[in-house]
């Protein structure tokens, strides 16, 4: 455990060693789990996708153990997580999930204070967390603090959720479909502040989702999980993307894969030609996407647009040719986290 | 009852005290039929809840206890406990059971499942989920039950005044009333009987929006 600038406890490394789950009706069974390895670095986003049924939820669960695995380990900082007294690891451990589950009967500040509470922090210090909390992840502490949770929106509460999931300040977050239930526009908006949050907080993250769009963008780290519950692939999104390992795999993440490979890279990664500021051509500012950027130029009907720099000036001329071309090199796997 | 006025007012004026001391006793003996048919359905409940084979069971037992008349379970408890305030609770008590047992299992079957995963992830021990999440949700449901048994209960006494003066709280003056073909006695048991129920019910409404704040601020929020 890791701590980082500002102050915060930083991430846990998490070991899958061997890890199965049967049920007695066989090994088929919805949620089983078959000989399940991989290791997640402190502070990275680890995402288990897969079809329903492939035991992704079964294999988050037997992390703080609402589901006791029939073999292999789990170890959480090169502890096995069933060695450890169970309400005590789960205080550790933060618990996101798609209904968000608040307690309908405690106010927005209340549920916030849960693990806290249960964990004999003096009032003012629970006090002081839960504005601070409600602040981070951007719901005002004086109006959202005495509300009850259907008073809010599915967005809103989603955002407690999280900041009850923050609360005792642990260092590895499970979040089982968190963003599921809520509609697309309010999904990306949830997605895109949860990641400027982490790049703060550096908790180790796993992260349960079908959704092969959003684990591409939320994962350092994906894992691909198939039916009986085996793990097809494992690594950075953008080598499951260029290599899927195998037919499951390729089929799962689309056909359009190379496509998005390019929602992974921005202009600013791609070379140009550098040339003056040539009229008519669509500006692209860095942060864009080359697969929107590409989007862009078809739509111009043009084959270059002018790539801009931060202060908006031109860096010179982006082709098709060369948005293609970046598919060529991959990615190194640290290149999305800073 | 000819020429007998509906209301004598000078006789209600000179019986003020008596009247007073049947009330008492009528709230006596529902209070205490609620409080141990509560007690005694919760448990039933609770067995209802970890063992839902036995629930049919349980159900069954309330519904036939409630089938037999009151009139023919006050007459058989005489046999076994005379003319004492056992014979008198009693049925007061098991007819409580089919309106408090389904209302508690109820409350608590109605504690949502994603609630209680969270809690369970968070780290609450059993009894303590218990005590301050799925208590508190099944409130609503358990108070509901609770105010229809007690007025149910409180209409119920009445027919305890078979047993002699000492019971009935005001079913006394119902049953003396009929017996001396007396209607201000009739009315002012039935009346005030009536006005017991009705304040019941009021206070159990108030009761409740005290105790789940939160169902106030959600019909609110709607």
């Amino acid at each position: 455990m890791t701590a980082n600038a500002s102050g915060h406890a930083g991430g846990a490394s998490l070991e899958f060693r061997g890890v199965t789950k049967r049920y007695d009706s066989g090994t088929t069974t919805p949620g089983a789990v078959n000989d399940l390895s991989f290791e997640v670095p402190a502070g990275a986003i680890c995402v288990l996708v897969g079809p329903s049924g492939c035991g992704k939820t079964t294999s988050l669960k037997m992390v703080n153990r609402l589901i006791e695995p029939s073999g292999g380990e789990i170890l959480l900082d090169g502890v096995n997580v069933q060695s450890q007294p169970v309400t005590a690891l789960r205080r550790r451990i933060g618990y996101v999930i798609q209904q968000v589950g608040l307690f309908p009967h405690l106010t927005i500040g209340r549920n916030v204070a849960v693990v806290p509470g249960l964990e004999g922090w003096p009032k003012e210090r629970q006090l002081a967390r839960t504005r601070e909390l409600l602040t981070l992840v951007g719901l005002d502490p004086d109006r959202y603090d005495g509300r009850y949770p259907s008073q809010l929106s599915g967005g809103e509460r989603q955002r407690v959720g999280v900041a009850r999931a923050l609360a005792a300040d642990p260092p590895l977050m499970l979040m089982d479909e968190p963003f599921a239930a809520v509609d697309p526009i309010v999904r990306s908006h949830l997605q895109d502040e949860f990641l400027r949050l982490q790049r703060e907080l550096a908790k180790t993250i796993l992260f349960v989702t079908h959704d092969v769009d959003e684990a591409i963008k939320m994962g350092d780290l994906i894992a691909v999980m198939a039916e009986g519950g085996h793990l097809a692939q494992f690594g950075p999104p953008d080598e499951i993307l260029a290599h899927p390992a195998s037919e499951f795999v390729a089929r799962f993440v689309g056909a359009d894969r190379g496509l998005k490979r390019l929602s992974l890279r921005t202009v600013a990664d791609v070379d140009v030609v550098p040339i003056g500021r040539p009229d008519g051509l669509p500006n692209l500012p860095p942060e864009t996407s080359l697969r929107d950027a590409l989007s862009i130029l078809l739509v111009a009907d043009t084959r270059g647009g002018v790539a801009l720099d931060e202060a908006g000036r031109s860096r010179g001329l982006v082709t098709v040719d060369a948005i293609a071309c970046a598919l060529a090199d991959e990615l190194p796997s640290e290149a999305r986290r800073t | 009852m000819n020429g007998e006025p509906l209301i004598r007012w000078d006789w209600l004026s000179e019986h003020l005290g008596p009247i007073l001391g049947r009330v008492e006793q009528h709230l006596y003996l529902a209070v205490i039929a609620v409080v141990i048919g509560f007690v005694i359905s919760f448990a039933l409940a609770a067995v209802s809840i970890r063992r839902r084979r036995l629930y049919p069971f349980v159900t069954l037992f309330a519904t036939a206890v409630y089938t037999i008349p009151s009139y023919a379970l006050f007459a058989a408890l005489v046999v076994a406990t005379g003319l004492s305030i056992v014979t008198a609770e009693v049925p007061l008590i098991v007819y409580t059971f089919i309106l408090l047992v389904p209302n508690i299992v109820a409350g608590f079957d109605s504690v949502p499942q994603d609630v209680l995963d969270a809690a369970d992830g968070m780290g609450y021990t059993a009894g303590r989920r218990w005590w301050q999440v799925e208590l508190p949700l099944a409130v609503p449901l358990v108070v509901a039950g609770l105010r229809l048994a007690t007025v149910s209960t409180i209409g119920l006494v009445t027919v305890s005044a078979i047993l002699g003066d000492n019971f009935g709280g005001l079913g006394y003056y119902i049953l003396d009333g009929y017996h001396r073909h007396f209607p201000t006695e009739i009315l002012v048991g039935g009346l005030l009987s009536i006005a017991l129920a009705v304040l019941a019910d009021v206070g159990f409404v108030l009761l409740q929006r005290l105790l789940t704040p939160w169902a106030a601020a959600r019909s609110a929020a709607r």
